[in-house]
């Protein structure tokens, strides 16, 4: 290292623990306690990426979370790599590789950097504006754009650390550890309040623990003293919670928040195994104080954005908190005292101030005097007009301003520096309070937004408040605490203070310039290339809202969220457009307010824990026996059960044929049941279901439609009376917990006077089905005691039975169109009655079959699914099931809407069959149906909505909707693919046994 | 995410909650004497305004009970919570 710029004695660092690191494949070292951004600056480096737009060479700039500019890609190329991750956050570590982004092939020397020169034909709204024309082109375009686009590289692997969540309810939270929220922790904590503090920063103190100067005294003691015995003795309080590393993302209604906290990611890769990384924080507070602090504002003048310009405060911060020099020949510049503080902090350390260029003509503090004593020339009433050097300042132009700050007169002024620090003043951090509904309002004289109406129990208290000194921010501080938290008496009676700050500020947003402003560089988003000129342009080309100026030119859209330049947008727009600031609205800051991993918001819910998975009690004889599954809402079903190398079709098709020649067997436990007492059970049905009920004879199923009260079919299912005030309903897999959620809506609201009980049963019951001609002699060796005779037991009838000692319902309802048993048994005895029916199958070469075949089975029948063959569209009437629908009951949920004006008409789509002109081809779900190709655009009649080859019928069928399709029977459709067109004619929807015989086995 | 004060189970989630739409609309009790535009009116027809609003609410992870609340829409302020059948506060 040529250039000495690193000091001894900072308070932060850990001098005797070196750390290596590598950036941009560089090796280079820093302290225990350094961020990559003073590690980096200590190495002399300030050229850390590209800008986004223009590929500008960029420099660290601030010092904390509102970076714009040192955005960073961690780990390059492995499973941990992190794009976006801001230099001026992560603490170095040993084993840290990072790199820059947005850049290629390097950062020194980018091909992208092309746009810089190109930037006169690449203003706001550019890519709206050229490449949407024509519009067909803009695919071609997009290839080009999101090549030389995107701000860092995703990982391509799973992300190997592990994240957790986790609530915490307190009575006070305060977001912010600097002297403002310490003050407000211990005066919360000793008065008894369960409090929580947390802080970004890994050490607590804010900016006061480095704030080192004679100019600054608490209680005639220097002001970081003062606060580090606060520090230490709040550290030990019971009531206190503490919590470093930790950024709330999220300020929510009803003082629910959200916060990271950061457990691994500052220390050495192999300490991190088995750790968790990131914690989220789920706070419910019954009281929120917010002291987030303030943001300090850059100044807009032409160039504003070489490497080697950073905010006066971030130079101050890393040389009294990291003891890092920025440069060896630095000038400050202006609007404020601020830079003063800075001016003093380098002097103390005898880093040469080589100016101070200051926009007010006035300049009276004691902090002035101190710096005048020191010799440092002060240009007052002066503006940068330009800066030099490409990767690196190396010099400036100054001029100076008129009166009314407008324009600049007089001679240039060339100056050298090779760092160069601004201060616009200070932008209150109220991102989360806003958040949260916060109302702001503007203080004219120092230019500032602050927070003026709470929209919950919350306050903010310190800089973030609008209190910029340190006499101002622990006076309100604790006079607002005690108000706030009802609290008699303090520790803190009056606290004395010495300040050297004079806050006058010469507020100017858009600093003048001997060129015009076309000719002018001035950077308002850093992150997102965004300048003066774009957003005048934006505002002449007609937009005003700052919302639509903000997406048009695409400020304050980065990562960042504008953190340092919004203001000076407004503030640009309210000039431009002679309007008062706020008037045009400010921008809305969501969250979250630092980006956070992915992992963190997902926490434990990855892999097998994402969902819930629901298991049948059969399941494990299903993997057993070689099945393959299909989810069905939170389901695992046997979907087919495929024999050596059979694929899907071949498995279905055999699958198929078994069922109807001799016997297959279903796990049919998915589907949902509930149970009805109650001695309004039958009225009720009759109001929910569209035919009647209440004539079914005890120990007698029957199949139901449930419509919304729309009149679309809502869901279908066997419902069977079990007893004179009790019933058993079952619904669709994937309809059960809507289903009972709308009966209960319904008993509990309209029809309050119905005694009538529900209950979820679905996972308390197997249920088997055995179907085909041989079906009833599996059922019998099974339940031997009971008469399956078809007079004692006909089809749409239930038994109570027992297996041994077991209890059980038999059903005989049928979904295949064979005769068909369904036995419901406890679950826990499902798999081993399943077994038993395997048993007394074998001779009858029981087959069991999957969801696909059941699928099959009943498109040959014509059977809807709910879902598959119908959308939130199709009434009963559509379906062609009128049959189902009660005429003589004088209401039912959807009864009025079957004969609205619009359920009414003809030409709605209508199920139908449909059957190919070549009976081999298969019909894809989904197709659309047409008549005339000729026509454009064809109009489209319908599609296809259930499609399978039947090898029983030896042929493909299909169902399908279509515009009048009723009335279509014989007429033949096309169907029109990517490379043919296929003749379908329509037909009558059930295809196989119309008699209903095999009902019965009468084949 | 809001706190709701579930008339049967005191201060909960609103992740516990299902929202149910506007409250107060009474399901005709003879729907075959409705015109298509009333019966439209009824199945259709809400409100979606800025300010104090009555909804339904369900308490889907818990008691399962249907209530109604009063939620200011600009803030999610919760005026009321009152069980179904009770007539709405006076705003
Ligand atoms: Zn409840």
């Amino acid at each position: 290292m040529s250039k000495n710029l690193r000091f001894k004695s900072s308070k932060l660092l850990d001098e005797t623990y070196r750390i290596s690191f590598k950036f941009n494949n560089k090796i280079y070292y820093g302290y225990k306690g350094d961020t990559l951004a003073s590690a980096l600056l200590a190495n002399d480096v300030h050229l850390v990426g590209r800008s986004f737009k223009y590929h500008r060479p960029r420099g660290i700039m601030t010092a904390g979370s509102e970076e714009p500019n040192a955005i960073i890609q961690l780990h390059d190329n492995t499973s941990r790599t992190e794009p976006n991750v801001r230099a001026t956050e992560i603490e170095i570590y040993e084993g840290l590789v990072a790199s820059s982004q947005n850049c290629w092939p390097s950062v020194n020397f980018d091909i992208g950097g092309i746009n810089n020169i190109l930037s006169p034909v690449l203003p706001a709204g550019f890519y709206y504006k050229t490449f949407m024309w024509p519009k067909n082109f803009w695919e071609k375009y997009e290839y080009f754009i999101r090549k030389s686009a995107g701000l860092g590289k995703s990982p391509k692997e799973a992300d190997p650390d592990i994240y957790e969540h986790k609530y915490i309810h307190c009575d006070v939270l305060i977001i912010g550890a600097g002297i403002s929220g310490v003050i407000a922790a211990k005066m919360a904590a000793k008065n008894g309040l369960k409090t929580l503090l947390v802080d970004e920063k890994s050490f607590l103190g804010g900016s006061t623990t480095y704030d080192n100067s004679e100019f600054s005294k608490i209680n005639n003691q220097i002001a970081s003293s003062w606060l580090e015995k606060e520090v230490n003795e709040i550290s030990k309080l019971e009531n206190l919670e503490i919590k470093t590393r930790t950024s709330v993302a999220a300020f929510h209604g009803y003082n629910f928040l959200l916060a990271r906290e950061n457990l691994t990611d500052h220390l050495p890769i192999n300490q991190r195994k088995n750790k968790i990384r990131h914690r989220l924080l789920k706070i419910r507070a019954k009281k929120v104080i917010s002291a987030t602090g303030a943001i300090e504002r850059p100044l807009i003048f032409d160039n504003n954005d070489r490497p080697g310009i950073l905010l006066s405060s971030a130079i101050k911060k890393y040389i009294d908190l990291y003891g890092v020099a920025c440069g060896e020949n630095i000038i400050l510049f202006t609007n404020n005292d601020t830079a003063y503080e800075t001016a003093i902090s380098m002097t103390q350390r005898g880093i040469k101030v080589n100016a101070i260029i200051d926009n007010r003509e006035q300049v009276d503090s004691k902090l002035s005097y101190e710096v005048e004593k020191n010799n440092i020339r002060i240009f007052k009433g002066y503006t940068v007009v330009d800066t030099y050097g490409y990767k690196r300042i190396n010099g400036l132009s100054i001029m100076k301003l008129s009166k009314d700050g407008q324009k600049v007169i007089g001679e240039k002024i060339k100056l050298s520096c090779d760092s160069l620090g601004v201060s616009g003043g200070w932008t209150p951090s109220v991102h989360l309070f806003t958040q949260s509904g916060g109302k702001l309002k503007f203080r004219e004289e120092d230019q500032v937004f602050i927070p003026s109406k709470y929209p919950s129990d919350q306050l903010c208290i310190g800089s973030c408040n609008g209190d910029f000194t340190i006499e101002e921010i622990t006076a309100n501080t604790i006079l607002s605490i005690k108000k706030f938290l009802n609290i008699k008496n303090t520790n803190y009676k009056t606290l004395e203070i010495m300040t050297g700050i004079n806050k006058s500020k010469r507020n100017i947003w858009l600093l003048p310039s001997d060129k015009i402003l076309g000719k002018t560089k001035s950077f308002v988003d850093y992150q997102n290339d965004a300048t003066a000129k774009d957003i005048k342009l934006a505002l002449r080309e007609g937009f005003r809202s700052i919302e639509h100026v903000k997406r048009y030119t695409t400020t304050g859209m980065g990562t960042d969220q504008g953190k340092l330049g919004n203001m000076h947008a407004l503030g640009i727009i309210s000039e431009t457009a002679g309007t008062k600031m706020g008037e045009h609205g400010t921008t809305t800051f969501r969250p979250p307010y630092t980006p956070l991993t992915f992992g963190t918001i997902v926490g434990r819910n990855v892999g097998k824990f994402f969902d819930i998975i629901r298991r049948t009690p059969i399941h494990d004889w299903h993997v057993i026996n070689n099945a393959k599954f299909e989810n069905v809402g939170q389901w695992k079903r046997a979907w087919y059960y495929p024999k050596e190398n059979e694929n899907m079709h071949q498995a279905v098709q055999r699958e198929s044929k078994a069922a109807r020649d001799c016997a297959g067997i279903l796990d049919a436990s998915t589907l949902g049941k509930i149970d009805i007492q109650g001695t309004d059970a039958s009225e009720f049905l009759n109001r929910v279901y569209t035919n009647a009920w209440s004539k079914l004879a005890i120990g007698k199923c029957r199949y139901g439609l449930m419509l919304n009260e729309d009149g679309m079919v809502y869901d279908d299912g066997v419902t069977t009376r079990l007893d004179e005030n009790h019933y058993i309903m079952t619904t669709t897999t994937g309809g059960a917990a809507n289903v009972l959620g709308k009966l209960e809506d319904y008993l509990q609201t309209e029809w309050p006077e119905l005694d009538v009980y529900l209950s979820s049963v679905t996972d308390h019951y197997a249920t088997i089905s055995v179907c085909g001609p041989h079906s009833k002699k599996i059922v019998s060796k099974v339940i031997p005691n009971l008469d399956f005779s078809d007079e004692k037991f006909p089809h749409m009838s239930f038994k109570n039975a027992k297996i041994g000692e077991i209890k059980c319902r038999v059903m005989r309802i049928s979904f295949t169109g064979e005769q068909s048993y369904e036995i419901n048994i406890q679950s826990n005895y499902g798999k081993s009655v399943w077994e038993k029916c395997m048993e007394a199958g074998k001779n009858f070469d029981i087959t069991p079959y999957g969801t696909e075949t059941m699928h099959l089975l009943r498109a040959e029948k014509g059977f809807i699914i709910v879902g598959q063959d119908t959308d939130a569209t199709m009434t009963p009437i559509d379906l062609q099931m009128d049959w189902i629908v009660s005429k003589k009951k004088y209401d039912f949920i959807g009864k009025r809407s079957l004969y609205r004006s619009d359920t009414i008409k003809e030409d709605r789509k209508q199920l139908v069959g449909l059957l190919t002109e070549n009976p081999e081809e298969v019909l894809e779900e989904g197709a659309q149906i047409v008549t005339d190709i000729k026509k454009s655009p064809i109009e489209m009649l319908g599609h296809v909505t259930s499609s399978y080859y039947s090898p029983n019928l030896n042929k493909s069928i299909a169902l399908g909707v279509v515009k009048g399709g009723k009335k279509m029977l014989g007429q033949k459709l096309i169907i029109p693919m990517e490379n043919k067109n296929i003749n379908v004619t329509v037909a009558d929807p059930v295809f196989l046994d119309k008699e209903g015989k095999r009902l019965n086995a009468k084949l | 995410m809001f706190l709701i004060n579930c008339p049967f189970c005191g201060e909960r989630e609103q992740s516990e909650f299902k929202a149910g739409g506007e409250a107060h609309i009474e399901r005709p009790k003879q729907p075959t004497e409705l015109s298509d535009d009333e019966w439209a009116e009824f199945l259709f027809m809400r409100k979606n305004i800025k300010g104090v609003q009555f909804e339904r609410w369900n308490h889907a992870h818990g008691c399962r009970k249907w209530f109604n609340i009063a939620r200011d829409t600009s803030n999610d302020q919760i005026k009321a919570v009152y069980k179904m059948g009770e007539k709405p506060p006076v705003k």
